[in-house]
C-alpha cells in the first residue's frame, strides 16, 4: 500500500481526482502522523482535526457527485499561524493573541478552502514572525527534522519542520527577510517568495507591510508551484496587490530548464561568515548550472553591502506601529486590570507581558528609528538603500535572467545557540533580505549537505519582479539534476523520526 | 557612533507603551545600542539626491467604489472583547485628553 | 471652575496683535468609511457598522475610498489650492483607546492640496483673504462613553465603552496659514472663515457639515504678540470648537486671557483648552512640554494617490457656484442692501428662501415670511429655522393663497401658525378655520354701514375729501369681519358708499 504521507501534493491530488486515495484517508494519514511525531517535532500550534476532517468530507462528496475539483483539492496543508482563520485560533506565535479566534479568514485561507485544499492546523513561528529560528515562539521552540536539537530555520520554522517530517505535504509560509527560504533552506524543502503583491496580505497579520510576502512552501518544485497558483492573484482588499495574472508558475515547473538562460553570481553574497560546506555546494550548483546549459555571469550589487543594515531599521519600524494595535482593547490579552489601573497602565503593563524580548527589541529599535530628529538619519536613510538596492537589481538584470546564492550563510544551528546574540541571529537573512527589499521573487530549493556537518544547504534564485515563473523553470531543472544525481530526493536522506 | 542610554530606552519604552522592568532597561540599553551602531551605517550610501522607497512597486491610485460592503455583527467584532458592557468595548478609565 | 484673569477687549487689543491658525475637521458624506465599506449611516446599533478594517483586527488593511478622494480635491479646488501630483497618506502614530490602530491614517508632508486661499466677508461687507496652508485626508475615531463619573466626563470616570461605528468615517482637516492683520476683527474673522467654509463645504454636496452633529469640528489656535513685533508669541490650541458662535467666542476670550497674562508679565503655557459652551470660557486641557514625537511615516498599506490632471480639471469644471459668488448674485437679482443679505445668512435663511422660491413663491415673499413670521417663531423656540416645522413648499402655498388674493397678510399669520401647530397643510388649515377673505359685497357692504354709522366724524372727514382717514374706517370693518375682508374691496366700498372718488 502507497505510503501516504511520502506522496507529493501533486501524485496525492491525482490520487483523490481518479478515486485511488479519498481525501478523509489522505487527511486522516497525516493526522496519525501529526500525532505520531509532533510532540517531538513541534510544528503544529493547534491542529484542528475536525475542521479537516470535514473539508477531506466534503472533497470527497464533491468528487462523487461529479463536481469539478481543483488542483489540489483533498491536499493537506500546514498553515503558518500568522493567517486569520475564522473560527480556528490564531496567535502569531504570541502570547498576547493567545485564545484569540479571528471573526473572518484570510483571502488566502480563503482562497485555499475555495480550492478544496484540507488544512491541517495552524504552524509555529517566531513570535510575529521576527526571528530566524522560530525560537522566538511563545510556545517553545520547533525541532529540525533533520536534527532536533537544531533550529528549523524562522520565522516559518514550523511549515518547514511539518513538510520534512511528512506531517503535511504543502505549507504556507511569509516572508519579510528570508523567513520562508531560510527554513527550506535548512529543512531540504522548497520555499518561494513570490513577487512583493502576488500574494494577498489581508489577513495575514503584519510584521513589516512593505516587506512581508505569503508563499509557498513545499517538498518539490512542482507542488510549491501549484500552492503558488492557488494562492496568488489579485485581492481588492490589499491595496498593495498586483492587478495582473499570475505568472504561468506551474507551467514553468513542468517544463524546467537552463538551456541558453544567464545566471547572475553575486560577488558580494559570500566570504566572510559563511561556512565552508555551503559555499562548495553553491559553487557545485553553479556549476551544475553551467552543465545544464546556463551562462554563468559574474555581476557586482555593492548596495547588498548595506541591505542588512537597511532591512533592521525599516522592519522594526514598521512593526512598531503594526503592533501598537495589540494593546489590551479590543482583542487579545489583558494584564493588571484590577479596577484601580488606567487604559495606559493596563496597556503597557499587557505589552509587557505580552510581547516576547525580540519583538520588544523590534518595537523599541523601530520607535528610535521613526523618532523626531532621528527619523532622517535611520528610516529615512534606509529607505535610500532601498532605492539602490533596487537600482543593483534592474542593472543586474539586465545582463543576467535570474541570480543565484546561497540562501544562508551557514546550515541550522543548534537551539539557544544564538538566542540572546541578536546581531549573530540577523546574519541567518543575508542572502535573502535584498529581494524583499525590492519586492523581487526568489526561492529557496536543497543544493545538498554540508559535508563537515552533514545538513542540508539551500541553493536561493532571485528572479525580476513579476517573473516568478523563472523561479520555478529554473527551480524544477535544477531539482531534476539534483535528484538524478543523488538517486533520490534530498529529504529521504533525513533520519527517520 | 549613536550611544543609547537607559533614560532613552525608557522614553521609548513609554512611547511603545511598554512597562519596562528596571533589568529590561539595562538589558535593551546594550542590546539596542550594539543594533543601532550597526545598521547607523545606512546613513554613508544614502546620498542627498537618492529618492527614498516606501514601496517594492511602483503602484499608485488603488481605489475602491464607495459601495457598502456587509460589516461584521456586533457579537464578531465584541467577540475578542476582554470585557465589554453595552454592546461596547469595556476599556479601563482612560486618562489622558484628547 | 477657577477663575480665569481676563483683560477687557479693548486693553487687549490695544496692546497686542492677535494671530490665528483655524484647523477644521469636516466629516465627509461618503456611503462608505475611508478605507473600508463599512456603512457610515448615523444611529445605528454600538459596533455594528465595523470590520477587521476599522476595528483594527490583526492581518486586516485599508483600501482607499474613491469617492473620500474625489471629496477632498473638490474641497481642495474650491479652496483654490494646488492639488498635489503625487502624494501618500502616512501613520501618525501614538495610543488612544478610540484609535483601533493606535495610528490614525492621515497625510503628513504630502496633502492633496496645498496652498490657497478663501475669501469671507465680514458683517460690513469687507472681504477678508483668509490663506489655506492644506487641506488632507485622514479618518475619524471612535466614539468614547465614559461610565461611572458624576458628568459623564473623562474625570473621574470609573470605566469607559467603546463603540466604533464612527472609526474610519472619512474626515478632511483644513489648517490654514497664521491669519494675521485682522485685529480686533480676528474673532469676527474666524466665525466668518468657518461659516464661509461650510457653506462652501455644503455647495460641493461632500458634507453636510453640520456642526452640532460634529461633522465639522474646529480647532481654533491663537496667539498674541506686542504690536509691531513680527515674531509670533505662544500659542494655545482650543479643541472642539462646535458652534459659528462658539468659534468667535473661544478666539475672543482667549485674547483677553492671554492679554491678562502677559500683561501681567507672565508667559503663555503651550497647551490645548476645553472651550465651554457654558459661558465662553476655556480652561487648560494637556500641556506640551515638548513637541508630540507621532513618528510619522508613509503609510506602506496604501499605495501613493496621484490625481490625473485631466480628472482634476473635471472635477474643477464641474465646482457648483461659490457660496460668496452667489449670495452676491441673488443680493443683486433681489435688490436688497447688504446688512438685509446678511441678516438672511445670520438667521440661515438663505437656503430656505431659495428652496421657497422653487416651489413658485416669488423672491420678496420668500424672504418676508422666511424672515419675519418663521424667524421669529425659531427665535422664541429656540430652535434653528431649518428645524422650524414647515416646509419651503407649505410657506410658498401661503405665498401663493396671499397673492392671489384669498388670504391676506394676518389671515396668512393664522394659517402659518396652524401649520407650525401640526394642523395640516396651508389649504387643510384654511379649512379647518375657516381663514377666507371675506369679498362678498353684501357681506361687506353691512360691516361698511356699520363702521360708517359708528363713527361719523371720521366718515365726515372723508367725505371732505381727507382720503387718508379712510384707514381708521378700513380697520374698523377689519375688526368687525375679524380680519378676514379683503381690505382692498372694503376701501372700495367705503369711498362709494360715501360718494368719493379713490
Ligand atoms: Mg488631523
Ligand atoms: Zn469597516
Amino acid at each position: 500500500m502507497t505510503d501516504i504521507i511520502r506522496l507529493t501534493a501533486a501524485q496525492t491530488a491525482e490520487k483523490i481526482a481518479s478515486g485511488e486515495l479519498t481525501a478523509v484517508e489522505v487527511t486522516e494519514a497525516h493526522l496519525a502522523r501529526i500525532e505520531a511525531v509532533d510532540e517531538k517535532v513541534h510544528a503544529f500550534l493547534h491542529v484542528d482535526r475536525e475542521g479537516a476532517l470535514k473539508q477531506a468530507r466534503a472533497v470527497d462528496a464533491k468528487r462523487a457527485a461529479g463536481e469539478p475539483l481543483g488542483p489540489l483539492a483533498g491536499v493537506p496543508l500546514a498553515m503558518k499561524d500568522i493567517f486569520t482563520t475564522e473560527g480556528v485560533p490564531t496567535t502569531v506565535g504570541s502570547k498576547i493573541l493567545e485564545g484569540w479566534i479571528p471573526p473572518y479568514d484570510a483571502t488566502v485561507t480563503k482562497r485555499l478552502k475555495a480550492a478544496d485544499v484540507v488544512i491541517l492546523g495552524k504552524t509555529n513561528m517566531d513570535e510575529f514572525a521576527m526571528g530566524s529560528s522560530t525560537e522566538n515562539s511563545a510556545y517553545g521552540p520547533t525541532g529540525n527534522p533533520w536534527d532536533l536539537t537544531r533550529i528549523p530555520g524562522g520565522s516559518g520554522g514550523g511549515s518547514a519542520a511539518a513538510l520534512a517530517s511528512y506531517q503535511a505535504p504543502l505549507a504556507i509560509g511569509t516572508d519579510t527577510g528570508g523567513s520562508i527560504r531560510q527554513p527550506a533552506a535548512v529543512t531540504a524543502t522548497v520555499g518561494v517568495k513570490p513577487t512583493y503583491g502576488g500574494v494577498s496580505r489581508y489577513g495575514m497579520v503584519a510584521f513589516s507591510s512593505s516587506l512581508d510576502q505569503g508563499g509557498p512552501c513545499a517538498r518539490t518544485v512542482l507542488d510549491a508551484a501549484l500552492l503558488h497558483e492557488v494562492m496568488a492573484g489579485h485581492d481588492p482588499l490589499d491595496s498593495t496587490s498586483v492587478d495582473a495574472p499570475v505568472p504561468p508558475v506551474v507551467e514553468a515547473a513542468r517544463n524546467g530548464s537552463v538551456a541558453g538562460l544567464r545566471v547572475g553570481v553575486v560577488q558580494e553574497f559570500g566570504g566572510e561568515g559563511y561556512q565552508a560546506g555551503v559555499v562548495q555546494r553553491f559553487n557545485e550548483s553553479v556549476e551544475l548550472l553551467r552543465d545544464l546549459g546556463a551562462e554563468i555571469v559574474e555581476i557586482s550589487c555593492p548596495s547588498f553591502t548595506y541591505a542588512l543594515a537597511a532591512y533592521y531599521l525599516i522592519a522594526p519600524s514598521e512593526c512598531s506601529s503594526n503592533l501598537a494595535r495589540f494593546d489590551a482593547m479590543r482583542y487579545g490579552l489583558r494584564v493588571g486590570d484590577d479596577g484601580t489601573k488606567s487604559a495606559e497602565e493596563v496597556t503597557a503593563l499587557t505589552r509587557d507581558a505580552g510581547f516576547g524580548p525580540e519583538v520588544k527589541r523590534r518595537i523599541m529599535l523601530g520607535t528610535y528609528a521613526l523618532s523626531s530628529g532621528y527619523y532622517d538619519a535611520y528610516y529615512g536613510s534606509a529607505q535610500k538603500v532601498r532605492t539602490l538596492i533596487t537600482r543593483d537589481f534592474e542593472k543586474a538584470f539586465e545582463s543576467v535572467d535570474v541570480i543565484v546564492s546561497p540562501t544562508t550563510p551557514t546550515t541550522a544551528f543548534p537551539i539557544g545557540e544564538r538566542a540572546d546574540d541578536p546581531m549573530a541571529m540577523y546574519l541567518a537573512d543575508l542572502c535573502t533580505i535584498p529581494a524583499n527589499l525590492a519586492g523581487n521573487a526568489a526561492m529557496s530549493l536543497p543544493c545538498g549537505l554540508a559535508p563537515e556537518d552533514g545538513l542540508p544547504v539551500g541553493l536561493q534564485i532571485i528572479a525580476p519582479a513579476l517573473k516568478d515563473d523563472r523561479l520555478y523553470r529554473v527551480g524544477a531543472a535544477v531539482e531534476a539534476a539534483f535528484v538524478k544525481k543523488w538517486g533520490h530526493p534530498l529529504l529521504e536522506e533525513a533520519p527517520q523520526l | 557612533m549613536p550611544g543609547i542610554t537607559r533614560e532613552e530606552v525608557a522614553h521609548l519604552g513609554k512611547l511603545a507603551r511598554l512597562e519596562l522592568s528596571a533589568e529590561e532597561l539595562d538589558h535593551f540599553a546594550g542590546q539596542l545600542d550594539d543594533i543601532i551602531g550597526a545598521v547607523a551605517r545606512v546613513s554613508e550610501v544614502a546620498g542627498e539626491d537618492v529618492p527614498p522607497t516606501s514601496h517594492p512597486l511602483p503602484l499608485t491610485n488603488v481605489m475602491r467604489p464607495d459601495d457598502v460592503r456587509p460589516s461584521l455583527t456586533s457579537e464578531q467584532a465584541l467577540s475578542g472583547a476582554p470585557a465589554q458592557e453595552q454592546q461596547r468595548f469595556k476599556v479601563p478609565q482612560i486618562l489622558g485628553e484628547d | 471652575m477657577t477663575v480665569t484673569e481676563l483683560l477687557s477687549y479693548e486693553d487687549a487689543l490695544e496692546s497686542y496683535d492677535p494671530v490665528m491658525g483655524l484647523e477644521v475637521h469636516v466629516e465627509l458624506g461618503t456611503r462608505t468609511k475611508m478605507f473600508c465599506g463599512c456603512s457610515t449611516e448615523l444611529g445605528a446599533d454600538p459596533n455594528s457598522q465595523t470590520c477587521p478594517t476599522c476595528l483594527g483586527l490583526p492581518g486586516a488593511l485599508p483600501v482607499v475610498n474613491a469617492i473620500g478622494v474625489e471629496s477632498a480635491i473638490k474641497i481642495g479646488l474650491a479652496l483654490n489650492c494646488d492639488i498635489a501630483q503625487w502624494c501618500r497618506f502616512a501613520r501618525k502614530n501614538y495610543f488612544y483607546p478610540d484609535m483601533p490602530k493606535n495610528f490614525q491614517t492621515s497625510q503628513y508632508d504630502e496633502p492633496i492640496a496645498y496652498n490657497g486661499y478663501l475669501d469671507v466677508q465680514l458683517e460690513d461687507g469687507e472681504v477678508f483673504r483668509v490663506q489655506i496652508e492644506r487641506a488632507h485626508m485622514e479618518e475619524d475615531t471612535g466614539k468614547s462613553l465614559h461610565v461611572g463619573g458624576a458628568t459623564g466626563r473623562i474625570h473621574g470616570a470609573s470605566h469607559s465603552l467603546l463603540d466604533y461605528n464612527r472609526a474610519g468615517i472619512p474626515l478632511i482637516e483644513i489648517v490654514t496659514k497664521p491669519i494675521e492683520g485682522a485685529g480686533a476683527r480676528a474673532p469676527e474673522v474666524a466665525k466668518a472663515y468657518v461659516a464661509e467654509l461650510r457653506e462652501l463645504i455644503k455647495a460641493l454636496g461632500v458634507s453636510e457639515a453640520r456642526m452640532e452633529q460634529g461633522q465639522m469640528r474646529c480647532d481654533v489656535n491663537l496667539s498674541l504678540r506686542p504690536h509691531g513685533r513680527e515674531k509670533f508669541g505662544t500659542r494655545s490650541e482650543t479643541k472642539n470648537v462646535n458652534s459659528l458662535r462658539s468659534v468667535e467666542r473661544a478666539a475672543r476670550f482667549e485674547i483677553q486671557r492671554h492679554a491678562a497674562v502677559l500683561s501681567s508679565g507672565g508667559t503663555i503655557l503651550q497647551e490645548t483648552r476645553h472651550f465651554h459652551e457654558e459661558d465662553g470660557s476655556t480652561t487648560s486641557g494637556r500641556i506640551k512640554e515638548e513637541a508630540e514625537d507621532y513618528r510619522y511615516f508613509p503609510e506602506p498599506d496604501l499605495v501613493p494617490v496621484a490625481p490625473a490632471r485631466d480628472w482634476v480639471e473635471e472635477l474643477r469644471a464641474g465646482l457648483p457656484e461659490l457660496p460668496r459668488l452667489r449670495r452676491k448674485r441673488l443680493q443683486e437679482s433681489w435688490g436688497i442692501a447688504d446688512h438685509e443679505m446678511q441678516s438672511v445668512l445670520n438667521a440661515g435663511a438663505l437656503d430656505l428662501i431659495l428652496a421657497t422660491i422653487d416651489e413658485g413663491a416669488d423672491a420678496a415673499a420668500a424672504r418676508k415670511w422666511w424672515m419675519g413670521e418663521l424667524a421669529r417663531h425659531a427665535n422664541e423656540s429656540g430652535a434653528e429655522l431649518a428645524d422650524v416645522p414647515i416646509t419651503p413648499a407649505q410657506v410658498a402655498r401661503v405665498a401663493a393663497l396671499v397673492s392671489a388674493g384669498d388670504l391676506n397678510d394676518k389671515l396668512a399669520r393664522q394659517v402659518i401658525e396652524g401649520v407650525l401647530a401640526g394642523e395640516g397643510d396651508p389649504d387643510q388649515v384654511v379649512d379647518k378655520r375657516g381663514l377666507k377673505v371675506v369679498s362678498d359685497d353684501g357681506a361687506l357692504g353691512a360691516a361698511v354701514d356699520e363702521a360708517i354709522a359708528s363713527n361719523a366724524a371720521i366718515a365726515d372727514k372723508i367725505r371732505g375729501g381727507n382720503l387718508a382717514a379712510a384707514g381708521a374706517l378700513i380697520g374698523a370693518v377689519m375688526k368687525l369681519t375679524r380680519g378676514q375682508a379683503d381690505a382692498k374691496r372694503v376701501r372700495e366700498l367705503v369711498l362709494e358708499k360715501l360718494g368719493v372718488q379713490g
